[in-house]
């Protein structure tokens, strides 16, 4: 849970400004701006290539406040561990004093697919950098492509609902259980519907004192096929289903949180899968009758994994 | 600190001790890996107080420094063959972001076939990126060189990042007779590194690497053009302060026996060494025979080459390289600049040394002869068997 | 600006893009019923353009120089107290 209530949180600096170039209802500046809110002191950021960092950084325009890096897609978390390697030099010669927290942003592509090794590194390397994953299911900013984060059965640019094949054929990598695998300090699952859990989670990420990973599901309006003003309510579905789960991995133990801590705690229902399908343009064809014993078999998958990560979270 | 026996590698990173980087982020390669375990020796022996960065790949090598320098430390890297390869994607990514850092290169050949021998593809291969790029013939030069490209590098005026190559096993390997400085000496020659808009001066917050449009794109290019030509004044007054401190004065294009020459080479790297070799035999045998280096190959030291050049009978291009379907690259170069000769001579171009292949002296002379009887093709490759 | 007015290496100083408004991407526009507005910064928190006012801790509008008109703030809102008009 944030530290801090509301009230007092819209005295946080701006640190990522208006006048950014995501499309309207992207969440993915809600989610920086609720992870820049979670920290109180200098932060520098870095950020593989994607549609957050092409639509924050046109030239002469930026809207970060803060320091912020781009170098390429594939590099996101070597990117933030080359500021902090510089920031441990000089702080160890005594050029800087202050105390400064560090986090990199990067897509689904950016962290899935082609920047997973350089993540894994500095995760390995133990580098005190929070790098957060805006996932939003798919390479959106070259077109709405299939990624290693995008759920069975989307229909993508690469992974189109087909007379013959519908959709994407496989299941998201579980990134966040790969990357807990490292046995690093701090490890979430967030949702931008719930700032609450999201800032309190990144408090943490940013004072783990080593590396920390945030995957936050971004919903993405043009990808998914849904209304600009649905992108929060959708996020919340997504946690409501259990397609995401919100939940910490911190020294060792994972635990549940939120509305999923509330689902294991059978405080709340959870929904099925086809609520998740109904919402969005781009699982239209899996609500047809042909489609059926696929939905099922999403369904399982979903409770296969749910009832793994209840069971992990009591041991 | 008195002379001593050493290889190429272990040079580079004694020149690194002295000098100190704030961060070192690499990753080993053959024939590279002995600076990177030379440098973790000074590390772990608590001789210098650089933050030492052991990457997942190269890619991730050069991403951490081009970041790092961005943030406001001295950076320093190195690599080879593959290795560079890897890193390309970074390379002009550091230049356009006007990262000063250094990076050795231990040159050796890019697969495939894959070997692990030397000679100038991988550096080739990095032409376009931006990059100043002095080269060493042997392993005092490589030392020197490393002292000296931190000056060139982040002047001012300059602010690009800069390769220091040496010949894979030839130097890296090979144990020369070197004179080293005193570190107090090294220290004040280089000086303190002061990073422009640094990034982690977050009071000041800057971004470092925006998306251009087409309209701004080319003025950035622009901008990297001019401090190319600054670099020019810049690495001349390099030379001559460290001639002075050291009596070892380099030049922009070096030369032997060029002044009365008929005939001459152009090269880069060790092999220099093996062509004055060359010339002395020739000049016993009456043959007007001469070579020169380019010390700098980026920025292009055409002014200085073409002078050397003009008047000549015939200039041959010897190429540790080769552009498949072309020529090797160091030849357009040659012959481009000739346009400034009042009286330009003819040019043949010779491949040579590719994937280690050995070049013997005797070979070296029949190249100066066949430009000489008009025998060479314009292209021509040595070590092929016929 | 060509390249003597540009800061070498494609930088630039924070917070520029202030000055570009992307409030003409706008089909819609938000309108705030300040009436039954209860300052609970459920908007702020959700806004994706920082375009919710805040005036001595109180909800104060939005800046239409730059709102998008994604509405999320209208669907958020507990008390509907914002509702998309059609421009």
């Amino acid at each position: 849970m944030s530290s801090k209530p509301i009230k007092e949180l819209i005295n946080s600096d701006v640190r990522l400004t208006s006048g950014h170039r995501l499309c309207a209802g992207c969440i993915e500046s809600v989610i920086a701006r609720q992870v820049l809110m979670s920290t109180d002191k200098p932060v520098a950021v870095a950020n593989a290539t994607g549609c957050f960092e092409v639509s924050t950084t046109i030239f002469p325009y930026t809207a970060w406040n803060v320091p912020w890096i781009h170098t390429a897609f594939g590099n996101g978390a070597a990117t933030g561990a080359g500021v902090e390697a510089a920031y441990q030099a000089l702080k160890r010669k005594g050029k800087i004093t202050e105390e400064m927290r560090f986090v990199a942003f990067g897509g689904d592509g950016a962290t899935y697919d082609i920047g997973f090794q350089a993540l894994s590194g500095m995760i390995e390397r133990g580098h005190q950098l929070m790098y957060v994953c805006l996932n939003n299911e798919a390479y959106m900013n070259t077109g709405i492509q299939r990624s290693g984060a995008t759920g069975f059965g989307a229909s993508t640019t690469t992974s189109p609902a087909g007379t013959v094949v519908p959709g994407k054929t496989e299941y998201p990598k579980d990134l966040t259980m790969i990357i807990a695998a490292h046995d690093l300090p701090y490890a979430a699952q967030v949702s931008p519907h719930n700032w609450r859990d999201l800032i309190g989670k990144c408090e943490k990420g940013f004072e783990c004192g080593g590396p920390a990973f945030i995957n936050a599901l971004s919903p993405c309006p043009r990808g998914w096929r849904f209304n600009s003003e649905d992108g929060i309510l959708m996020a919340k579905l997504a946690v409501e289903t259990c397609v995401w789960p919100l939940y910490e991995y911190e020294n060792g133990k994972f635990t549940l949180t939120a509305e999923s801590k509330r689902i294991a705690d059978g405080v709340i229902e959870k929904k099925p899968v086809t609520e998740w399908f109904k919402a969005q343009g781009r699982y239209k064809h899996m609500l047809t009758e042909t489609n059926a014993p696929l939905v099922a078999k999403v369904q399982a998958e979903i409770d296969r994994k749910w009832e793994r990560l209840v069971a992990l979270s009591k041991l | 600190m008195g002379d001593l026996a050493i290889n190429g590698d272990s040079a580079i990173a004694l020149a690194w001790k002295q000098i100190d980087p704030d961060v070192c982020a690499a990753y080993p390669i053959t024939p590279q890996t002995i600076i990177v375990e030379r440098f973790s020796d000074y590390v772990n022996d608590g001789d210098v107080s650089t933050e030492f960065v052991c990457v997942e790949s190269e890619h991730s090598a050069l991403t951490v420094c081009t970041a790092s320098g961005s943030a406001g430390a001295r950076t320093f890297t190195a690599t080879s063959s593959q290795g560079l390869a890897y890193m390309w994607e970074m390379l002009p990514i550091t230049s356009a972001m006007r990262v000063p850092l250094v990076m050795a290169v231990a040159n050796r050949t890019v697969s495939g076939p894959i070997n692990i021998q030397n000679d100038h593809g991988d550096v080739m291969s990095a032409r376009d990126t931006g990059w100043l790029s002095i080269f060493a013939e042997n392993v005092q030069e490589a030392y020197d060189c490393a002292i000296m490209a931190p000056r060139m590098a982040e002047h001012p005026d300059v602010q690009l990042p800069i390769l220091v190559n040496l010949d894979g096993f030839i130097l890296t390997h090979a144990i020369e007779r070197m004179t080293p400085l005193e570190d107090a000496v090294v220290k004040e020659f280089v000086g303190e590194f002061k990073p422009f808009m640094p990034l982690l001066d977050y009071k000041n917050p800057v971004s470092h690497g925006l998306m251009d449009g087409p309209e701004f794109y080319i003025e950035h290019k622009y901008q990297l053009v001019q401090a190319m030509e600054n670099a020019v004044p810049v690495i001349e007054q390099v030379f001559e302060d460290y001639g002075k401190l050291t009596g070892r004065k380099y030049n922009m294009v070096e030369q032997y026996m060029c002044d009365d020459a008929e005939y001459v080479a152009v090269v880069l790297g060790s092999a220099y060494g093996t062509m004055k070799a060359a010339v002395d035999e020739l000049r016993a045998k009456g043959i007007k025979a001469g070579v020169c280096m380019p010390r700098v190959f980026r920025p292009w030291p055409a002014k200085a080459l073409a002078k050397i050049l003009d008047g000549k009978k015939a200039v041959a291009v010897m190429d540790k390289h080769l552009s498949v379907g072309a020529y090797g690259p160091l030849y357009p170069e040659v012959t481009a600049c000739l346009e400034a000769c009042k009286k330009a001579p003819k040019a043949y171009d010779f491949v040579f040394g590719l994937g280690g292949k050995d070049t013997r002296v005797s070979e070296l002379e029949v190249v100066y002869e066949k430009i000489a009887s008009g025998k060479a093709k314009i292209v021509n490759y040595l070590g092929v068997e016929e | 600006m060509n390249h003597k007015d540009m800061i070498i290496g494609s930088r630039v100083t924070g917070g520029t893009a202030e000055k570009f408004e992307t409030g003409d991407w706008r089909s819609v526009t938000p309108v705030v019923d300040m009436d039954s507005c209860i300052d609970c910064m459920t908007c702020w928190i959700y806004c994706p353009d920082d375009c919710i006012l805040i005036d001595k801790g109180k909800m104060a509008g939005i800046k239409l120089s730059h709102c998008k008109g994604c509405g999320i703030c209208a669907k958020m809102c507990p008390k509907d107290a914002i509702t998309m008009k059609e421009d």
